[in-house]
């Protein structure tokens, strides 16, 4: 595979070496000249010194023959353009962006530049898995779709607990599609019976989380 | 017409005082609080005394766009000195905000030139001076001062 590779900094320098540890054609552009010099002695012919938003810097690397594009400057209008123009003017077919902020995510998504890589987002999932808020974990979100699914995990003081499925009185786009127990997993059916240490698994309309879980998580105690 | 401005160098001033003086809303948006001296140079009184809006903010962030008050605008103005950031928001104001006009600055012409085929409305003050440069060099245009 030929991969062009768009900034050389720790994020580039290192993708650099393990795709071609794993035997693909890879080159990166890097715009500051002093760092091309420090990548150079290592990459040697596989990197050249440009601005990687320009188009001819592009073509000279051979973006044409390109099969994957991946942008990780420090800059996410930067990365944002060249991915836009690598696929929509080159015909790239895959492109990965970095995101450096994860506030810029939804722009990456507007200008139709799949998939973006944002590292805070990366380990807030991370945290959000090792010290899940009320047994609360992300499965998988479909922002596009708007649906996501979700994994609860059950403690003894759950309401839900001793319920049936049918029982919850979950709002409507929601759906429980399997609970995991005691190392095996099944999919409920309206009268399948929660138990404490159950895991849920749900598939929702993004928006209705809240509502979901609320059913799940263990009341605070009436005063 | 309310006219928003992202970038207040010299282009984007010049074009925020032109608007506001031909008796437009203008609001203007720049990274940089000092920017504000550009809008208020030249003037008998201050940017915002003359009823401009100046904020604060970095284009790319939503916040600031609604702060500046995209949503009201009817035209839209990218001349922040990066061509690659001017690109992107000009988007944004486009497919995000439906801003009926929108104008990008590019400086490089192979970008601009791709991104107008695209459906931007691109000016390239570069390729703008390539041809008039070489219109002077034949003889072909002949300007006294400073063309335009």
């Amino acid at each position: 595979m030929y991969i062009l590779i768009v900034g050389a900094g720790k994020v580039g320098w290192n993708l650099a070496r393990e795709l071609i540890d794993k035997g693909n054609e890879v080159l990166v552009i890097e715009s500051s000249s002093r760092r091309y010099q420090v990548v150079e002695e290592e990459l040697e012919h596989r990197i050249q010194a440009g601005d990687g938003s320009e188009l001819w810097v592009l073509e000279r690397a051979g973006i044409e023959r390109a099969d994957l594009v991946i942008a990780v400057t420090g800059d996410d209008e930067d990365n944002i353009l060249i991915c836009q123009v690598a696929r929509e003017k080159y015909g790239v077919e895959r492109v990965v962006a970095r995101c450096n902020n994860p506030r810029n995510l939804q722009h990456f998504e507007l200008l139709g530049v799949k998939p973006a890589v944002s590292a805070t987002d990366l380990i807030l999932r991370l945290i959000e898995h090792e010290v899940p808020q009320y047994g609360l974990v992300h499965l998988l979100d479909l922002p596009t779709e708007r649906l996501e699914i979700i994994e609860l995990e059950l403690g003894d003081d759950s309401p839900a607990v001793g319920q049936r499925v049918i029982d919850l009185g979950l709002p409507d786009g929601s759906l429980v599609i399997s609970i995991l127990r005691g190392g095996g997993g099944f999919v409920p059916v309206a009268d399948s019976v929660i138990e404490a240490g159950d895991e849920v698994l749900l598939v929702l309309d993004t928006g209705l989380e809240a509502d979901v879980t609320e059913r799940f998580a263990p009341q605070p105690e009436a005063a | 017409m309310f006219v928003l401005i992202v970038g207040s160098g010299r282009v984007g001033s010049a074009v925020a005082k032109t608007m506001l003086a031909d008796g437009h809303t203008v609001s203007v948006l720049d990274e940089d609080p000092e920017a504000i001296a550009m809008l208020n140079r030249g003037q008998n009184q201050s940017w915002e005394d003359l009823g401009g809006q100046f904020t604060e903010g970095t284009a790319l962030e939503i916040d600031a766009l609604l702060q500046a008050g995209i949503e009201r605008a009817d035209a839209f103005v990218a001349s922040t000195d990066g061509d690659n950031t001017n690109l992107v928001i000009a988007q944004i104001a486009q497919r995000q905000f439906e801003v009926e006009r929108v104008v990008v600055r590019v400086l490089d012409p192979a970008r601009a030139k791709w991104y107008a085929q695209q459906g931007l409305q691109t000016v390239c003050p570069t390729q703008t001076a390539i041809e008039l440069l070489e219109g002077a060099v034949r003889g072909e245009i002949r300007f006294e001062g400073v063309s335009g």
